[in-house]
């Protein structure tokens, strides 16, 4: 047995066997957040769900979000693009914190 | 098992009329609109979702005994308005062309289900051109419904063969060419997006605002409606959801996603479906399963009873929840 199971997943609502109310405001917010048409459309959001799960690495998230993208009607090249949209702020987050090294470098007189 | 009227209980592990039964629902039939007509099982295509088991090598054919045994059922009968002609590419049989003049002089509404790619392939085993089809469809007002899995490349080869993706947008310039597609013209061309793997269809609306944007600012090219149709477990589909381990999870997504009102619109409660020998079925999926249609005895179109056939109970099975899944399928698409 591996720590993540695929068939976990549809184990998820079990969490809330204690302190269910807790749970169901989760749920209720979630689903509000997500899984309808705002200002963002259902698939906008299953984009930057997808983009996060691989951004936070959670395999229950990635599988959600690949069957999501694809039915709310995305390709694989919209999905590969949000992909790397996550990378690429992962990339720039770690770089944006090198000026804190020049800052230091500087101050220390380098 | 069969009751006294005729309807297969599945006792299987994803039970359909237990669904139904838990929700108050019977889905008795409600007309007889759709007279849809499988000809051949012969194609140039053998697309992965192919609930038919259609390919080159087939060779069931539809007689012209058959063909105006049907004809002789919309003579007879002005409800049914439609027929629906469908294979297999239905083109490759040779009464194909007679049963479309034939059943427009009966004043019916003539619906085909044409992959595109036969107008340019032409016949696999005779290498007969079919590049008539386009003007032969706008001369008899024909309502062209097409399979385009993705208006990608990438997801339509998947689904339906290399090549198919750029053959069918050729094909579509040519029926636009015709005057298919335009708003308000009475050619109708409808197109049909069947996921390509196992996951259910997005919102049919979402999808039809994008295939129209992207097919006409990348290809110039207009349609009018596009049909989701949900991918059914059965035969080729069911292979391969049982070659990558996936059935059982399909099943389940099918089922979770069980909606009632969707159910209240599936097409056999106004639809017959006919095979190549003339026997008589709810759909054309229970047509590829065998479920034939019994009345004391197997129904054909040779002892077509229309008052029987609306008194019939439906024989369901667990591939219906593909039918019932979200949004509803139907070979005219969403039926929510």
């Amino acid at each position: 047995m591996n720590y993540y199971e695929s068939k976990d997943l549809g184990r998820f609502a079990e969490v809330g066997k204690f302190k269910p109310d807790l749970m169901k405001k989760f749920f209720d917010y979630y689903n509000a957040a997500t899984n309808t048409d705002g200002a963002l459309s259902k698939r906008e959001k299953a984009l930057i769900a997808l983009a996060i799960s691989h951004f936070k690495q959670c395999p229950y998230c990635i599988e959600a979000y690949t069957t999501a993208s694809l039915e709310s009607g995305a390709n694989p090249d919209q999905m590969t693009e949000a992909i790397h949209v996550a990378a690429s702020m992962a990339a720039g987050m770690n770089l944006v914190h090198g000026v804190q090294m020049l800052n230091i470098l500087e101050k220390s007189g380098v | 098992m069969r009751d006294n009227n005729s309807a297969i209980i599945q006792n299987g592990k994803y039970n359909f009329q237990e669904k139904l039964t838990k929700n108050s629902l019977s889905l008795p039939p409600s007309s007889i609109e759709t007279l849809q007509v499988n000809i051949t099982l012969k194609c140039n295509q053998a697309c992965l979702h192919c609930h038919v088991d259609s390919s080159p090598k087939r060779t069931e054919q539809m007689e012209k005994i058959t063909v105006d045994k049907c004809l002789e059922i919309l003579s007879n009968h002005k409800e049914i308005k439609n027929i629906d002609i469908t294979g297999g590419a239905p083109e490759l049989n040779p009464h194909f062309d007679y049963l479309v003049i034939e059943a427009k002089k009966l004043d019916k509404h003539v619906m085909v289900r044409h992959n595109l790619t036969i107008t340019i392939d032409g016949d696999p085993t005779t290498g007969e051109s079919k590049k008539y089809l386009p003007e032969f469809y706008s001369k008899h007002s024909v309502e062209v419904i097409s399979s385009l899995p993705y208006y990608q490349e990438y997801f339509t080869d998947k689904q339906r063969g290399r090549g198919v993706f750029n053959k069918s947008i050729d094909s579509l310039k040519l029926l636009n060419d015709q005057g298919y597609g335009n708003e308000n013209s009475d050619l109708k061309l409808d197109l049909v997006y069947n996921p390509a793997g196992a996951f259910l269809p997005a919102s049919q609306q979402s999808l039809e605002h994008d295939f129209k944007k992207e097919l006409w600012e990348k290809f110039g090219l207009k349609f009018n409606n596009l049909y989701t149709i949900t991918n059914m477990p059965i035969h080729r589909f069911r292979e391969q959801l049982e070659r990558l381990g996936n059935y059982d999870e399909y099943m389940e997504k099918l089922i979770n996603a069980f909606n009632p009102t969707a159910a209240n619109g599936v097409m056999c409660r106004s639809l017959l479906s006919v095979s190549y020998d003339g026997k008589l079925f709810d759909c054309d999926f229970n047509q590829m399963l065998g479920m034939q249609i019994y009345n004391i005895e197997p129904m054909t179109v040779f002892n077509f009873d229309i008052d029987l056939l609306l008194k019939r109970k439906i024989c369901f099975d667990s591939h219906c929840f593909g039918c019932t899944a979200g949004n509803g399928s139907s070979c005219g698409g969403a039926t929510v």
